[in-house]
């Protein structure tokens, strides 16, 4: 080959290099263009909606009348009682795998499980809800089994956050804990925990800003779409002022009235549609954007 | 001084083995080890759950319906009259949204991937995919709407005869929905393919393009497996983009201009409704379900074995 053939060749590699870049970067633009277009297609047509009647007002049949109030208190009483399911729960499993778990095959089962799980569609969480806390256990179509199912299906999420956080943490400073006489448990609660603390809150967030958004397991259950009241208040005034019959009652959440409105023929619901989607999406790109900034933050400051 | 001795002796009596504080020390973290123990299993319960439910559920349909009529008819309409209990439009309507979705997420999911692990720096990388996370992290019912008032229309005035349901428009937004699954994963798959490989094709005179395509995709071809797996389960059990965007109706076609119903969009179809327990209504999303169970888990078992086969070990 001569000198000129191989510079020839040279050249062409490092353009098809340069073309593979920019044929890439113009994907990665497309992917995030498309986000970038859903966010202004739902603002444009739902900014003008959002007054405070919607959010006070209940749903209705006519659409330039009805509001959210019932979708977003619903939300947040499942999102109380999902938190409350996955958290310890989570946490705990974390905890056990990444610290107490014995290399065995229950161990290897488990973690096993725990990938696996990712894999199975939200909707077979939907239907086993339905089965067995609606029908055996009587739970109703109410804000416990909504908040358990969610809490269930987020699960995996925490558990793996949790992990990674505590395996994180250097071996000396489980060793220096040991060496001073503390137990397991307290070198779990006094130093593993709060030092991890930030990448399990990042895990939690993530978590709860997936199960906002989700919407199929919920209609499974049998969430309704038209709710016109608020589930029972917390507190009243008899004693023992702190009631948890809220946890019975029926309930709708953003994202099914969302879906209720969406499917309407008429214009006007769209509208209503729209101006849920924005809420719903400012809520999970904020939980999100905390969940990054935590993120930067702990890896920034900790230094071992 | 009194105080202090007293201190002494009840630390040095805490080192023999079977003084009581010690003992109920150690009870006490057997316990909580044991609390800890049942949290970690309920995952595996979650599961067995999951699996019973769906079987227990299911078996009273089959007392109604052949196994062969289910796996053989055309037609899938269990609420009407004349009932017909046949799966396969429902398998081939998930099926056609997964396939379109993938059209869209694997190609872009590896490019997407390629570029971030071997051709951007460590900065830009660390900027772009938070970014690029966000679009898994938008609530599906959004991109639902998305696909059916936004992308059908755009797609409608190129295709003119396109439906207004169409599986077209939501497995497009089904696959750019999924592109960050398959990318993240595919990227930490290439991203472990040890530097050295690299350095040895770059130094036998290779390009980045050639080195990305010919030694660190094959050696990576294990873990790009589990990202093309995963981007297919989610595919397949993705729900509210297609029960919202693909309409509802059991549709036996291979054409993606016209609507058709999932397995999944079938199970919210009935669930929206009034359902008896019991009924052959509700029996038959629990044998909707499972289908789409097994299926999943089909894919899943074929993407280990390929996973196994392909793996390559670096030392």
């Amino acid at each position: 080959m001569s000198q000129s053939h191989a510079k020839n060749f040279v050249r062409r590699q490092k353009m098809a290099d340069f073309l593979f870049t920019l044929i890439g970067l113009l994907m990665l633009l497309f992917a995030l263009m498309t986000l970038l277009t859903l966010l202004v297609d739902l603002a444009m047509t739902g900014l003008p909606r959002l007054d405070r009647d919607f959010f006070f007002n209940f749903p209705s049949r006519f659409a330039a009348r009805a509001g959210i109030l019932s979708a977003w208190v619903g939300t947040f009483c499942v999102m109380v009682t999902t938190a409350l399911c996955a958290i310890p729960l989570g946490v705990a499993a974390g905890v056990y795998l990444e610290e107490y778990a014995p290399k065995n095959f229950i161990t290897q089962l488990i973690e096993l499980n725990i990938i696996n799980l990712a894999g199975i569609p939200s909707i077979t969480f939907g239907l086993m809800a339905l089965g067995l806390f609606v029908y055996k256990f009587n739970l109703g179509q109410s804000v416990l089994t909504a908040g358990l199912t969610l809490g269930l299906l987020v699960l995996p999420i925490i558990i793996v956050t949790t992990r990674e956080s505590m395996r994180a943490i250097p071996n000396s400073i489980r060793e220096a804990a040991f060496a001073m006489g503390a137990s397991r448990w307290q070198v779990v609660r006094h130093h593993l925990l709060p030092y991890s603390s930030g990448g399990i809150l990042t895990g939690i967030i993530i978590a709860l800003s997936r199960a906002i958004g989700e919407t199929a397991p919920l209609i499974t259950i049998g969430a309704l779409t038209f709710i016109a009241f608020l589930p029972t208040s917390p507190v009243h005034g008899e004693f023992p002022f702190i009631s948890f019959k809220w946890l019975q009652d029926p309930f709708t959440v953003m994202p099914i009235q969302m879906f209720n409105w969406t499917s309407r023929p008429q214009e006007e619901f769209h509208v209503n549609a729209a101006a849920t989607g924005v809420v719903l999406l400012l809520m999970t790109l904020a939980m999100n954007a905390l969940a990054i900034f935590l993120r930067y933050r702990f890896r920034k400051r900790v230094k071992w | 001084m009194k105080d202090n001795s007293k201190k002494i002796k009840s630390l040095s009596a805490l080192t023999s083995a079977n003084h009581p504080v010690r003992r109920i020390r150690h009870i006490k973290e057997r316990i909580i080890e044991g609390l800890l123990f049942l949290a970690a299993s309920s995952s595996v319960f979650i599961t067995l759950s999951i699996v019973f439910i769906l079987i227990k559920e299911s078996i009273p349909f089959f007392e109604h319906v052949s196994v062969i009529n289910f796996l053989t008819d055309k037609e899938w309409t269990p609420l009407f009259e004349n009932a017909h209990y046949g799966i396969m439009p429902l398998v081939s309507g998930t099926f056609l949204t997964t396939f379109v979705a993938l059209f869209i997420a694997i190609p872009f999911g590896t490019v997407i991937a390629a570029l971030l692990s071997e051709f951007i720096s460590a900065r830009i990388r660390e900027f772009l995919k938070p970014i690029l996370e966000l679009l898994a992290a938008v609530p599906t019912v959004v991109y639902g709407y998305f696909a059916l008032l936004f992308v059908t229309p755009l797609l409608q005035k190129v295709i003119p005869d396109l439906q207004g349901f169409n599986v077209l428009s939501a497995g497009i937004v089904m696959g750019i929905m999924i592109i960050p699954y398959v990318s993240s994963l595919a990227e930490d798959a290439m991203r472990a393919v040890p530097q050295d490989l690299r350095e040895g094709s770059l130094a036998m005179g290779a390009s980045k393009l050639q080195t990305t395509f010919r030694v660190v995709y094959p050696a990576a071809f294990s873990g790009m497996t589990s990202a093309y797996v995963l981007g297919i389960s989610r595919a397949m059990g993705e729900t509210m983009v297609v029960s919202i965007a693909a309409g509802m109706q059991p549709n036996l076609t291979l054409d993606p201009t016209q609507p058709a119903a999932t397995i999944t969009a079938f199970i919210v179809q009935v669930s929206l409704g009034d359902l008896p327990h019991g009924s052959i209504g509700y029996q038959s999303i629990y044998v909707a379900g499972l289908t789409l169970l097994v299926i999943t888990l089909i894919f899943n078992i074929f993407g280990m074995w390929i996973k196994k086969k392909y793996r390559e070990a670096y030392q």
